[in-house]
């Protein structure tokens, strides 16, 4: 495998990441290879314990990893200073997660831009850049909202145009559409969608198929591990009207 | 072009075959794509000597089968109402499926994992372009509505693939 680092987004040579010791050691995530080129959307799916949670958090800087090498943005990050690693998480790194994680006592506007004032934009920039990712998740009109006053695919939108709001050069999702019903499970995936199209490179950690079957190329973890990888974009082997039942 | 289908799409008024293929393409949008367009006048043609539909030519016109106007005999219209309320449903082929990981493990041919893993990978790409076509359709469309069925039944596979991948682990598991 090359060196890392060069045109991924995100890259990992070796990865792990323990807990506890001796026999209650648990290898989390066990020597992952991984990586991410710009524009590619990555799922990788797997049941709940299979460690893609602490993968995403390790690739996103928001833990260290025990052994091993991270790249994000070009940029050695495992052995980065604190302070250095907060920076470029704000400025390269958006984050999804399943329970959106919305300020309660902040409006939608304000939600998605704090994240841009926190880097240091004047306000006047932040709340036009908020405003106009409000538009692109399809909820201008809710901008005043409290997200008590939104429904939970709403919300996931919210926090969708958040993690946007630094024009990140990755966005991770971890389960994205976990507490949501089909309806706004469909707006969630349109959403990403569109984000896919627009270019936007993508790391979603999930066990829906659905928002899993979006991606480029999908990963199956087990145990720490990667034990399958396949690219999706190749199309199956059949029409979609075999699918339906029209032929053969 | 099972038909019975042909049969119902003329139950509204008489057409021409045009016209119904024009309504089929509306019920199934991106799903009848493939479609071979000459298969509906092969379908009429079939049901005009069964004595189920009549044809007459349209004023002027030539003795062409797409020039011809179609409509139910009253046989055909028996059929079509007997059709509505007849009771179908495909029986998907599990067993096959299972048997065939039963074999694997029992002869220690092949892995019944690696078996599971080949199909799930292909039943995401089916569910990917499944759902590629459903995100492009209209809210509400009709064909819509077809590709939401694809939708629903490939994810009620994979979900029978981890539960397939979960029993054959932990027998693998039990017999090291």
């Amino acid at each position: 495998m090359s060196e890392a680092g060069g045109t991924a987004v995100v890259g990992a040579r070796a990865l792990r990441k323990e807990y506890g010791r001796d026999a209650g050691l648990v290898r989390a995530v066990d020597g992952v290879d991984l990586d991410v080129a710009a524009g590619e959307t990555l799922a990788v799916m797997g049941p709940s314990g299979c460690g893609k949670s602490t993968l995403l958090h390790l690739l996103g800087g928001l833990d260290r990893p025990t052994s091993g090498e991270l790249w994000l943005a070009g940029q050695r990050i495992d052995r980065l200073g604190e302070r250095a690693l907060a920076r470029l998480r704000r400025e390269a790194v958006g984050f999804v997660f399943q329970a959106f994680h919305l300020m309660d006592e902040l409006t939608a506007a304000e939600n998605v831009e704090l994240p841009a004032l926190l880097a240091g934009v004047p306000p006047r920039k932040a709340r036009r850049r908020a405003t106009g990712l409000l538009e692109q998740v399809g909820l201008a009109d809710r901008a005043g909202f409290l997200p008590s006053a939104l429904s939970g695919g709403q919300r996931q939108r919210v926090a969708v145009a958040r993690a946007l709001a630094n024009e990140p050069l990755v966005v991770l999702a971890d389960e994205p559409t976990g507490n949501l019903d089909s309806e706004s499970t469909l707006d969630v995936l349109r959403l990403f969608d569109s984000l896919h199209t627009a270019g936007q490179t993508l790391v979603i950690v999930t066990h829906d198929a659905r928002i899993a079957a979006t991606a480029d190329r999908l990963i199956s973890m087990r145990d720490g591990a990667f034990i399958d990888q396949t690219r999706l974009t190749g199309g199956s082997t059949g029409t979609l009207g075999a699918l339906a039942g029209l032929e053969g | 072009m099972q038909q019975e289908v042909v049969l119902a799409l003329l139950a509204k008024e008489p057409s021409h075959g045009y016209q119904l293929r024009t309504r089929l393409r509306q019920a199934l949008g991106p799903v009848g794509d493939a479609m071979n367009a000459g298969q509906i006048y092969v379908t009429l043609t079939r049901l005009e000597k069964a004595g189920l539909v009549i044809s007459e030519p349209s004023a002027g016109a030539a003795d062409r089968p797409d020039r011809k106007v179609y409509a139910l005999t009253p046989a055909g219209q028996q059929r079509v109402a007997d059709w509505l309320t007849e009771v179908s449903w495909p029986r998907p082929d599990l067993a096959e499926f299972h048997l065939k990981l039963v074999a694997a493990a029992a002869a220690g041919l092949a892995d019944p994992i690696a078996i599971v893993d080949t199909q799930r990978r292909e039943l995401l790409r089916r569910l990917r372009d499944a759902q590629r076509a459903a995100l492009s359709e209209p809210a509400r469309s009709v064909a819509g509505l077809l590709l939401e069925g694809i939708v629903l039944r490939l994810q009620a596979d994979l979900r029978w693939l981890e539960a397939c991948e979960r029993t054959w682990t932990t027998r693998r598991d039990d017999h090291e």
